[in-house]
Parts: structure tokens; sequence; C-alpha cells
């Protein structure tokens, strides 16, 4: 997919997470707007992976480290014909598989997460078994800046290095907020950038919310041959909607009815400026 | 019941009978957290390098590794000491393992009080209640020998998550040669009118020695082999309370949460009532010294068995 067309599918995807959320009256409404742009660009222009390749040992391979933010990976799921679209109307609801972090009774889900600091250990399993059969599929994980504070996180990282595993792709949603406030402020995590290259990553910073510099970086992959691939995703929590952007109080909020049309006329407008911009394009 | 010979520790049958299975099966895997000396794997890694994966002191990666590689095909088998295994990641293995489905081998050595005089960081007696409480995980805690290969031969192809535990000591032969062995089915070493004693890992042999001192005092006696706690063969213990008198579990456990609450319960719920004593170590500050050090502290002996079961009677 290219690039302008990665621009609208974020926006309609953003349009489809506040839905969801809505109609369910639950879900990680921040979270999900920060790497939604970053699931995008895996989905519609990197990874290797379909329903109809799901089985395929030689697919590449999407672990939600940060859980939580759950309803982005639903809304792109979908909009990749894992299941209908309506299945998310179920969102939160008794006895349905779309529950508030993923499971593998969802189709195009590889693994349960939502507890934090889990996801990069399995994905440095799953890249380690792609070494062992010779197989070059890759394997991504986004992870949240506030899970890095779970010392699992470092133990993995320890692993992927050792076994120069090149083929795994670590992406950090950095987004600077958690869920009590600045992460800084709830446990100091900088220089992030120093602190992956000295446990052997190598290490690209980027715009996480800007697809271009998304698709740009993914095609540099892998950075540096025999090292893991750390990507380190500056975003903005809650973004695309004004009065939800970089606030710490959206972490889980549901938005009212008032602020769900406040929001949703944001993402129209900015729809209707993709296309004008589209048009002016075309009419050069 | 002639004596009973003493064969080789759990722990090495589990090392031999892996090295063989993985020399005929490139997908076994095993991986270790700098414990491939204390699971004794060093011949493993001698001949087979590329089937050992090394994680370091980091249990909880070791965990969620052996979850990622299994969900690859690979048949994966996380050898660590019960303690930390089931301790340190039991968040990994709760959700990365069992939720997950991801069929994983967790190999706990040195279980129970095997690390006897090392102190209770380095002792299990917990494992059967933490993991008995999380779904989609079996529980096996062989007795002897042939309980620990036949298990081992038993878990390559098993297809959910299955934890097994062992210790280190040898161990004395306890089956006929024509025993036969599955997951989930317990095996009676004897039946007995009087009291049955139904126990769980190596303990075994010290129910059975019991058995044959209740014998010559004229008591009748069985003995049942509940290698599997989970999932529990229910109709044999069911089957025990209805042929004896009265039960008595032994287990190398916490009395709290394992094979003793587990027969309790289901015979409560059952609505069959005899004289049950659940024997294991105790909810106190666990006593020091050796593992027989420690059984013979808390009664886990021929004597001390034998002694119990005859204030059921």
């Amino acid at each position: 997919m290219e690039v302008h067309e990665l621009e609208l599918k974020s926006i309609q995807y953003r349009r489809r997470i506040l839905s969801i959320i809505k109609n369910a009256n639950a879900g990680h409404t921040a979270g999900s707007l920060s790497c939604i742009d970053i699931l995008n660009v895996l989905y519609n222009h990197v990874m290797n992976v379909s329903p109809e390749n799901f089985s395929n040992p030689d697919r590449d391979r999407y672990i939600h480290s940060k859980g939580h933010s759950v309803e982005a990976l639903y809304v792109v799921l979908a909009d990749k014909a894992f299941y209908p679209s309506e299945a998310l109307d179920t969102l939160s609801q008794y006895q349905s598989h779309f529950v508030g972090h993923p499971t593998r009774k969802v189709n195009g889900v590889e693994q349960n997460t939502g507890a934090l600091g889990h996801g990069l250990s399995v994905a440095v399993g799953i890249a380690l078994g792609a070494k062992k059969d010779g197989r070059s599929y890759r394997v991504y994980t986004i992870m949240g800046d506030g899970e890095l504070t779970e010392g699992s996180v470092w133990e993995a990282s320890m692993s992927a290095a050792h076994y120069k595993l090149d083929n795994l792709v670590a992406i950090v949603d950095r987004n600077t907020l958690q869920i009590t406030g600045r992460t800084e402020d709830v446990m100091a995590l900088e220089p992030l950038e120093d602190k992956f290259r000295s446990f052997g990553y190598a290490v690209r910073a980027v715009d996480g919310n800007d697809v271009a510099e998304l698709v740009n970086v993914f095609a540099q992959l892998p950075f540096e041959p025999g090292k893991p691939n750390l990507i380190l995703a500056q975003t903005v929590k809650g973004k695309g909607v004004s009065y939800i952007e970089d606030r710490a109080g959206w972490h889980h909020r549901v938005p009212n009815d008032e602020e769900f049309s406040t929001a949703v006329a944001e993402l129209q407008l900015a729809e209707q400026e993709w296309r004008k911009r589209r048009g002016l394009i075309e009419a050069r | 019941m002639d004596s009973l010979k003493l064969g080789r520790p759990n722990l090495e049958v589990f090392a031999n009978t892996l090295l063989s299975l993985a020399r005929q099966n490139g997908d076994i895997l095993v991986t270790t957290s700098d414990s491939r000396g204390s699971g004794k794997l060093v011949p493993f890694s001698e001949k087979l390098p590329e089937q050992i994966v090394e994680m370091g002191i980091a249990e909880q990666n070791l965990v969620g590794v052996s979850a990622g590689l299994a969900s690859t095909g690979k048949k994966v088998f996380a050898v660590s000491p019960a303690c930390f295994l089931t301790t340190r990641a039991l968040e990994q293995i709760k959700n990365d393992v069992a939720y997950s489905d991801q069929p994983v081998k967790l190999i706990g050595i040195s279980a129970g009080v095997s690390y006897g005089a090392l102190g209770s960081t380095h002792h299990s007696l917990h494992d059967y209640a933490a993991l008995g409480a999380i779904n989609n995980i079996a529980i096996v805690a062989p007795a002897d020998n042939f309980e620990t290969r036949e298990t081992i031969k038993a878990v390559v192809d098993y297809p959910h998550p299955i934890y097994v535990r062992f210790g280190k000591r040898p161990m004395h032969d306890l089956h006929q040669p024509d025993a036969q062995f599955k997951i989930g089915r317990a095996i009676v070493l004897a039946e007995g009118t009087d009291v049955t004693i139904i126990a769980s890992g190596e303990p075994v042999s010290q129910a059975v020695m019991a058995c044959q001192l209740l014998e010559d005092q004229g008591i009748s006696c069985g003995v049942i082999s509940m290698h599997t706690l989970k999932p529990l063969d229910r109709e044999a213990v069911l089957a025990a309370a209805r042929r004896s008198r009265a039960l008595l579990t032994v287990e190398e456990h916490s009395v709290y949460g394992g094979l003793g609450s587990l027969c309790a319960s289901l015979l409560m719920e059952e609505g069959i009532s005899v004289p049950l004593k659940i024997v294991g170590i105790p909810d106190e500050y666990t006593v020091t010294g050796s593992q027989a050090a420690i059984f013979a502290h808390y009664g886990i002996t021929p004597e001390g068995l034998a002694k119990t079961a005859r204030a059921l009677l």
C-alpha cells in the first residue's frame, strides 16, 4: 500500500477504534490511537501475513506486547479480513472472544498478552525458532514505554542480542505517558536510546505517527546484521483527537456523547483535508 | 512385596531419556537457566549443541522464550530448578504457556525439598497448589525411574502445557515389568482393605515400605502412585475409599493445596466419608537438613507413615 493510502487508513482506523470503544463503553482509547499508525504500516505495507497464510510457517509474526491497546489491533485485523468487522460489536461483551486484551481465540492473534513485559520474550522465542529452522520471516512486537520498567523486558533484550536476532523487530510506542502520568515522573526511562544500544540493539528513532517515516524505517531492516532491531517510535498518546492528545487521563477513559461527536468531526475533517491534498496532487 | 531395589536418580533417567529421544527428533529443544549442570544435561549439550538453548539465570525469559519456540512447532523442555521455575516465572507460566496454550514442557528439577539443606529459597512446596489453580496445565510427579522415563516419553507429543517435577536422589524401583503408564491414570501398586496410602512423587517409595510394615503387622494395606496431580484420577481415589476403611495421602509438598487437599475435596463432594490424614510438609518454617532428614522430621518414613496409618484404624 502506498503512503497516501496508508495515511487515509490511519484516519479511518482511528474513527473505527473510537466507535468500537464507544459502543463497548470500554477500551484503552489513548494507547490505541498512539500505536495505530505503526500497526497500519506493519499490516498493510511491511508484514507478510493474511488470513490465507496464517497457518503457513513462513508468515511474519506480530506479538502485541502492549496488550491493553487491543482495540487498535482488532480494528486492523478486521480490516485485513481475519473476521467480519461486525464481530467487533461484541467487544467486551459476555462470552465474546473480543476481550480487553488479545487472545488466540481471535483469528490473527499469535499469542495471548496483556500482562506487561511478556511479549518481547515470546518474540525472542519465535525469532530463535526461525533461526533454528532457517526460515526468513521476521517477528515484530510493539511495547508500551510504561512497560519498559518490567525487568523481563531487559532479560529478553539480553537474549535477543546474545542470539544475534536480527530477524526480531522490537518497537517502542514512546508516547511518554502511562496510566499515572509522565513516564519520566513515574520511573525515569531516559536515556532510552543509549539503554537499548548498550543492550546490543541497532536502534532507529522515528516519528511513530508518521506513516511515511515508518515505511522508510521498516525498509531499512535489518538495521545491522547480527543485531536485534529496535524502533523507538516517538508518538503522541491519543494522536488524532485534540482533547485526548497527550493527556494522561485518557488511558482507558471512554468518550461521552459530546466528546465522541467532536472526535468524529475532527477525524472527518482530517479525511476531507486528506482528500483535498490528494485532489491538489492529482490536479497537478 | 519383596524388598525394593534402589535405582538411579530420576534426574539422571530424565536426562538420559531426553537425550535418546532428542537424537531421533530434531524438533526437541531444551531451554535452561544456567541449569544444565543441575539438570544433568551437560552430555546433552555436548552431543546435541544445536538442541539446547541457554537463557542464563532469567527464569521469566526462559519461560516466555520457550512459549515462543513452542509456537513455531518445537518440542520445548524448559528445565530449571522447580523452586525458581514455578515461582519466579509464575506469570509467564500462567499467561505465555497455559492461557496461550503453548505446549511447553516445564521440567522442575530438584523439586520439593531435594535441595533440603539449602533452605526454603530452594524448596518447591507450593508448586502443585500454584499451578493447580491455573487452567490448562497438567502436573506430573513421577515416583521412580520407570515413571520418569514413561513421563518424559509421553510429554514429547503432549499437545498442551505440562509441568513435571522430580528430585535428584536415587529412587527405589516400584513397578512390575508389565506396568502400564498413562498421564492422568494412577497406578495401583497394592490393594488393601484396611488402609490405602495414596502418594505422589518421591514419597511413594516410603509409602510402599510403610505398606510392607503394616502388612507384617496384619493390616491390609494398599498403595497408589498418583503420579498425575492434574488431571486427578478421580476414579482411583474413589475406588480406594470404597475398598479401604481409611486413607492416607503423602506428598513432598505443603499440606495445603496439593494431593491431600485434592483427595479430601473430591471425597467430600462425592459424599464419601472415610478417616483421612494428609501427610506432607506442614505450614511452618521448614526444618533444615537433607531431604531424608526433612522427610524423617515430618514423618515421611516407612515407620512414620505406618504409625500414622495405624492411628486412623
